[in-house]
């Protein structure tokens, strides 16, 4: 049984069939990657998951419970982090305040008055915030303003952000959608260094078959709305249907 | 010391300081000099200062961390003119019980009006404070006339209950038997200083504020409410709910703002509707912009200079430019006078909307952006020899030259 459940989930916008019957199983401390060309419904699927659309019919359970209909500030409580096609990071703040906030947000819960509290008495949450800086070597940018980070360093920040909560299931948005070769394969390297290290869940939205393939222990092809197979990467790189699906029916 | 960090404890000495000083700072020239009008150490001016900077201060908690921009924060300073006026006429003249009253009732004031109004953000919020403000001001001036005693104004009369004034009491508003209106006056060769409890009363409550709100500032929950204006999507995905966070801010600034206006009271022991109108929402909503929304310091500058000009710009006249210019020949003169008519006097208020829109195109930081530039200009640390120094961590080595 996996930790994420999707059942034969349907979504509809007016006249346009977004998904199909989708079914998802995503086991524990896999690498699950959702592909599929321009409006199959990835997007959809990904705002499904973390219950900003809610389907028409169907059913999304996270470790036994359903996420439909919870806002994103309890999607996050459950376990689940979600990393952006655009890095989304607090751009005015510095890197290591943008490292405090989900160290706070992970003690303190929604909401805490702590408005007569002073940063420096909180010597375990700085600890936990530069650890995590140091691996992901931003700690010599601590005092740099966010916004003027180089893009890759914005999402190794963001990365960073959502591992130090520690979540069970890390949903991944195109995470190098935009980047340079070598931003890339460094993304690469560390979303596999973290896999290794932390045994996180991912599902990870993609284009790019380079980053698939570096990453991916289990596929989905998704056309139309629809999943068309889903199978290990070396399964899904010779597969008729995939083909089809990517390079039209001529092709196949 | 007090929780505060070595440079932010320097800061706060550095204001209390100036704050005590000022009826001696604001004084600069002796009695009988023709520039002796510029003077604005006198009490009524200064409480001022104190006051409005108070109401800044807590307007920029709101405003400058968590950028939802109200509207409608007159309205907390009207309901807490209001209770300290009641507390006066129920009980006695003691502002005490009226000064906690009004902040209670401006938190209740600022959570209902904070529920509502910030279900939406930006213009939206904007106008919905507006609208509750402009309810409050209406309700004051006609509806609650029971309460509020309509258009003539809150006032404590004769025949009042005053259950706990005892027989040989001020008849003028007292924190336990020090009377607001008493000053103290001493001369020194020519100059001289007003030293008024009333003013004293006020500044050290702006300072004990003043502080509250430098904690907020370094707080987990002002870095929390600056992530708030920077990116709400981040701060959901991250686990937290922004709703209760602004809710906070809001009624803090709601209860800043009803002190403020209970201190209104205290010095003068009136409350008008006039206090909740639109125009005194905006006049802190430009306080706060000249000074520099965000910064700490800010908000208290823009008060001040505000307060300067609507009170000393003011009473120039026509008369008093003849007099300075008039060693110019006649025509000259008058020709001169004429230009700067309108700028003077009533026209003060042409003067200071000149200067905002100066302030806000050259520099967006407010004056305290301006007082930065200076001290870099005057220290030698200008922003290009800065911006230099941070470049070359970026830039490549020069290559090392081989013989």
């Amino acid at each position: 049984m996996g930790i994420l459940e999707v059942t034969n989930v349907n979504k509809r916008f007016g006249g346009l069939q977004a998904l199909s019957n989708v079914n998802l199983d995503v086991g524990q401390g896999t690498v699950h990657a959702i592909i599929g060309p321009n409006g199959a419904g990835k997007s959809t699927l990904l705002n499904v998951l973390v219950g900003k659309l809610i389907p028409d019919t169907g059913t999304v359970m996270f470790n036994g419970a359903s996420v439909l209909g919870r806002k994103p500030y309890e999607i996050n409580q459950l376990g689940i982090s979600r990393v952006f096609q655009t890095p989304e990071i607090f751009g005015d703040l510095t890197v290591f305040e943008n490292m405090l906030i989900p160290c706070f947000a992970k003690r303190d819960g929604a909401f805490r008055l702590h408005a007569l509290e002073s940063i420096a008495s909180e010597a375990a949450l700085i600890e936990l915030a530069e650890h995590m800086l140091r691996e992901v070597n931003m700690i010599d940018k601590r005092h740099m303003t966010a916004s003027s980070l180089s893009r890759g360093d914005k999402r190794r920040l963001e990365m960073a952000m959502c591992l130090v909560q520690e979540p069970k299931l890390l949903l991944l948005d195109e995470p190098t959608a935009g980047m340079a070769r070598a931003d890339t394969n460094n993304t690469i390297d560390l979303l596999n260094q973290i896999h290794d290290s932390r045994e996180i869940t991912m599902v990870i939205i993609e284009h790019d078959m380079h980053v698939v393939f570096s990453l991916a222990k289990r596929i989905t092809v998704l056309a139309q709305g629809t999943p068309l197979v889903e199978d290990t990467p070396e399964n899904i790189k010779g597969h008729p249907k995939v083909k089809e699906a990517y390079l039209g029916e001529a092709a196949a | 010391m007090l929780g505060l960090s070595k440079k932010d404890t320097t800061f706060l000495l550095i204001v209390i300081f100036l704050t005590l000083a000022t009826p001696i700072l604001l004084q600069p020239f002796p009695e009988g000099s023709p520039l002796a009008q510029f003077n604005a150490g006198y009490p009524d001016l200064m409480q001022r200062f104190a006051i409005y900077g108070i109401f800044a201060i807590g307007f920029n908690i709101l405003f400058g961390l968590t950028g939802y921009l109200s509207f409608g924060h007159a309205a907390f300073l009207g309901v807490g003119s209001y209770s300290v006026v009641w507390m006066y006429k129920l009980l006695s003249y003691n502002v005490l019980p009226g000064l906690i009253l009004a902040i209670i009732t401006s938190a209740l004031f600022a959570l209902l009006i904070g529920y509502v109004s910030l279900r939406r953000s930006g213009i939206y919020f904007s106008i919905l404070t507006l609208a509750f403000a402009q309810m409050s001001f209406n309700l004051a001036y006609s509806v609650l006339t029971p309460l509020t005693n309509g258009e003539t104004g809150l006032q404590v009369y004769t025949d009042d209950p005053q259950v706990l004034m005892s027989a040989g009491a001020p008849t003028s508003p007292h924190l336990f038997g020090i009377v607001m209106n008493e000053s103290t006056k001493i001369d020194v060769n020519g100059w001289q200083f007003t030293f008024s409890n009333g003013y004293y009363f006020c500044a050290i409550i702006a300072i004990v504020v003043f502080y509250l709100s430098l904690r907020i500032f370094r707080s987990p929950f002002g870095i929390m409410l600056r992530a708030i204006k920077t990116n709400q999507t981040r701060m959901s995905y991250t686990g937290l709910n922004a709703r209760p966070y602004t809710l906070a801010a809001f009624v803090i600034s709601g209860m800043y703002a009803g002190l403020a206006g209970g201190l209104l009271a205290a010095m003068d022991p009136l409350a008008g509707a006039e206090r909740m109108q639109w125009t005194a929402s905006g006049e802190v909503v430009l306080m706060t912009i000249l000074g520099g929304a965000g910064t700490l310091m800010g908000p208290v500058l823009g008060a001040g200079f505000i307060k300067y000009f609507e009170n000393i710009f003011s009473k120039i006249n026509d008369t008093i430019l003849h007099s300075w210019f008039s060693a110019l020949p006649d025509g000259l003169e008058d020709a001169v006078v004429f230009m700067l008519h309108p700028f003077i006097g009533k026209g003060w208020n042409l003067t200071l909307g000149l200067l905002f829109m100066l302030v806000v195109i050259f520099l967006p930081g407010g004056l305290i952006e301006g007082g930065t530039r200076i001290w870099n200009l005057v220290t030698g640390k200008s922003r290009k020899t800065r911006s230099i120094v941070k470049d070359s961590e970026h830039q490549p080595k020069p290559p090392v030259h081989v013989n």
